[in-house]
């Protein structure tokens, strides 16, 4: 589509509310909107009404929270076959979704889906998908991800899934849920902290840091069969795991040589090779999308910045120098900018840095806003920050201009990591 | 007059509350060391056989019933308002080479908490150091950081996080 068509709201604030069923995890609050939105009627599916799980209001939903699209109300209108569709009723948007649901035996539902170009009077895309009924929010998201690639030529991530952990009192819950907070699942339960949790590159394991020994040790976890095996318990802190982007290997940062300084492992915990020899805090590894390269804090210039090393080791180059401290590097998806934590003034806020121009970027207003995360497509960011005295979720888009505020329906929120693409 | 009483009470309410997580509320309420209490009874119930002489560990007025030190922001350094306690545990457990002692350190929230970790670490292993120059054996000391995973005081402000930095002696 082109960027012409979409309506121009410069200077407009929107402030609404994405209504969720009382068994959400989470409640979501969206501020600001996309330079450029895209209008979008999103018609109610024939049969929907049917199900517990209605998919236009969850296809609308995502699209509201990317902040990209304005969705507009199909005012009772309500084709479901091309055929039905009354081209000159949608003057006012770009495109119109349109389809069915139907019932089939042994809990099975078809869904079929189409995406309208109301001004070339053509099809954008179409899909037919079977499902179990409790497959129905994910069959809406991936209806959501087809339609926002479709209108603005980016992978949607409104399938993806994400961790954090949920602290309430003593207790502590490594959760992963849906983007948009549905579909909690505790993977670990235990009265003692929960740390760093880091995604496997296919999103099959997660590599965490808990203190069920009474220090920190990493573990990695399958969330298929929930059996999870010690990586790295040294005497000391072992910690900030990170997984190659093949893989086959972690980053930790190890105590047992004395200061915290950063090792290459194997996830099942063998072939331990040290990577750092700066005998100050190293820690925080994150890998290049190439796996050449590392970003990780260090305090060896006195104090926390942020460098980068190549993974064969040598030459440490530092990025960061903008008054105040860096933490928790993380590279965007694309390898051309990383996100971070930044210090100054007593507030933390979230920004970003290019790595050709070196020029750091503020993308929120300040706060306790810590440990950041790319999108696996690279437009939104997520992280931890606090509202009304607790620890929420929030994102913001790489340009700043939409963020979103997720409040857990019980105790704080800490160390979310957005997770990566799902092979489907 | 009352009525006033019951605004100024509700507001102190308010105000704590819009300052503090709720998550740990019974905490906050607390004096601060009583936390730490219920370890140091079971401590003293511990080994010790039939000894006529009080062990100077359990005598509050000892310098040994200081069981922490503390640092500034971002730093690791023993202090030397500290060195005087960190000494006199040397002593004490290098007479009593049965003890041993685990050194935590402990963080503010102002850093990444991996960064914490690190500096946590660092916090007990300076404490390890200085007992070990006294004379302590290696095998009576056991170091671990907590990073800002366990705060004794939660506010956002100063008066939390100097208690937080800190490095805690516990004999086991």
């Amino acid at each position: 589509m082109q960027v012409t068509r979409f309506l121009r709201c410069f200077g407009l604030l929107v402030l609404f509310y994405v209504a969720m069923p009382a068994h959400a995890a989470l409640d979501i609050e969206i501020i600001g909107a996309g330079e450029h939105q895209i209008p979008v009627a999103i018609v109610p599916f024939a049969g929907e009404e049917k199900f517990a799980q209605s998919i236009s209001q969850v296809v609308s939903a995502d699209l509201a929270r990317s902040g990209l699209f304005r969705l507009v109300d199909p005012a009772g209108k309500t084709p479901h076959d091309p055929r039905e569709v009354a081209y000159a009723d949608w003057a006012g948007v770009d495109a119109i979704a349109i389809g069915s649901v139907e019932e089939q035996v042994n809990n099975r539902v078809s869904v079929k889906f189409r995406l309208l170009d109301t001004v070339k009077k053509t099809e954008l895309a179409g899909q037919a998908v079977s499902g179990r009924t409790d497959q129905l929010r994910a069959i809406a998201h991936r209806i959501a991800d087809l339609i926002y690639e479709k209108l603005t030529g980016d992978a949607g991530v409104f399938s993806t899934r994400i961790v954090y952990v949920n602290r309430q009192g003593k207790a502590n819950r490594l959760v992963v849920a849906d983007s948009d907070g549905y579909g909690e699942q505790t993977v670990l339960a235990t009265n003692e902290p929960i740390m760093s949790p880091s995604w496997s590159p296919d999103g099959s394991h997660l590599a965490y840091v808990t203190f069920e020994h009474g220090h920190a040790v990493v573990y990695v976890q399958s969330l298929l069969t929930s059996q999870r095996i010690v990586v790295a318990k040294f005497p000391g802190s072992n910690s900030a795991p990170a997984w190659s982007p093949d893989g086959r290997q972690l980053a930790v940062v190890l105590t047992r040589d004395g200061s915290s300084q950063i090792y290459l492992v194997r996830p099942d915990g063998s072939d331990l090779r040290r990577i750092t020899f700066s005998g100050a805090i190293d820690t925080e590894p994150n890998f290049s999308p190439d796996g050449q390269y590392l970003l990780f804090t260090s305090d060896r210039g006195g104090s926390p910045q942020i460098y980068r090393v190549p993974v064969e080791g040598r030459e440490t180059e530092r990025l960061t120098f903008d008054g105040g401290n860096n933490f928790s590097p993380r590279y965007s998806p694309d390898g051309k900018s990383f996100v971070f934590a930044h210090l100054t003034g007593g507030r933390f806020y979230i920004a970003t840095q290019d790595f050709e121009t070196r020029q750091m970027q503020l993308l929120t207003e300040g706060g306790w806003e810590k440990k950041p995360s790319f999108a696996p497509n690279g437009k939104l960011i997520l992280f931890a920050t606090e509202a009304q005295g607790r620890g929420i979720l929030a994102t913001v888009s790489s340009d700043g201009r939409v963020k979103q505020r997720m409040f857990p329906q019980a105790g704080d929120i800490r160390e979310p990591v957005w997770g990566p693409f799902l092979k489907q | 007059m009352k009525k006033l009483l019951i605004g100024a009470l509700l507001a102190n309410l308010l105000a704590a509350c819009a300052s503090q997580k709720p998550a740990e509320p019974v905490v906050e309420a607390k004096p601060a060391p009583v936390a730490e209490a219920p370890k140091q009874v079971e401590q003293k119930a511990a080994p010790a056989p039939a000894q006529v002489v009080i062990d100077p560990l359990n005598d509050p007025n000892s310098i040994l019933a200081k069981r922490s030190t503390y640092y500034p922001f971002d730093v690791y350094v023993l202090q030397d308002a500290d060195k005087l306690i960190v000494q006199a545990h040397a002593r004490y457990l290098s007479e009593h080479p049965y003890r041993m002692v685990r050194l935590e350190g402990n963080c503010d929230e102002r850093g990444s908490n991996e960064y914490n970790l690190g500096l946590g670490q660092r916090r007990a292993d300076g404490v390890k150091k200085a007992l070990q120059m006294g004379g302590v054996k290696d095998s009576q000391i056991e170091t671990v950081s907590y990073g800002e995973e366990k705060p004794k005081l939660t506010c956002h402000e100063e008066k939390c996080w100097k208690e937080n930095r800190r490095t805690d002696l516990n004999y086991r």
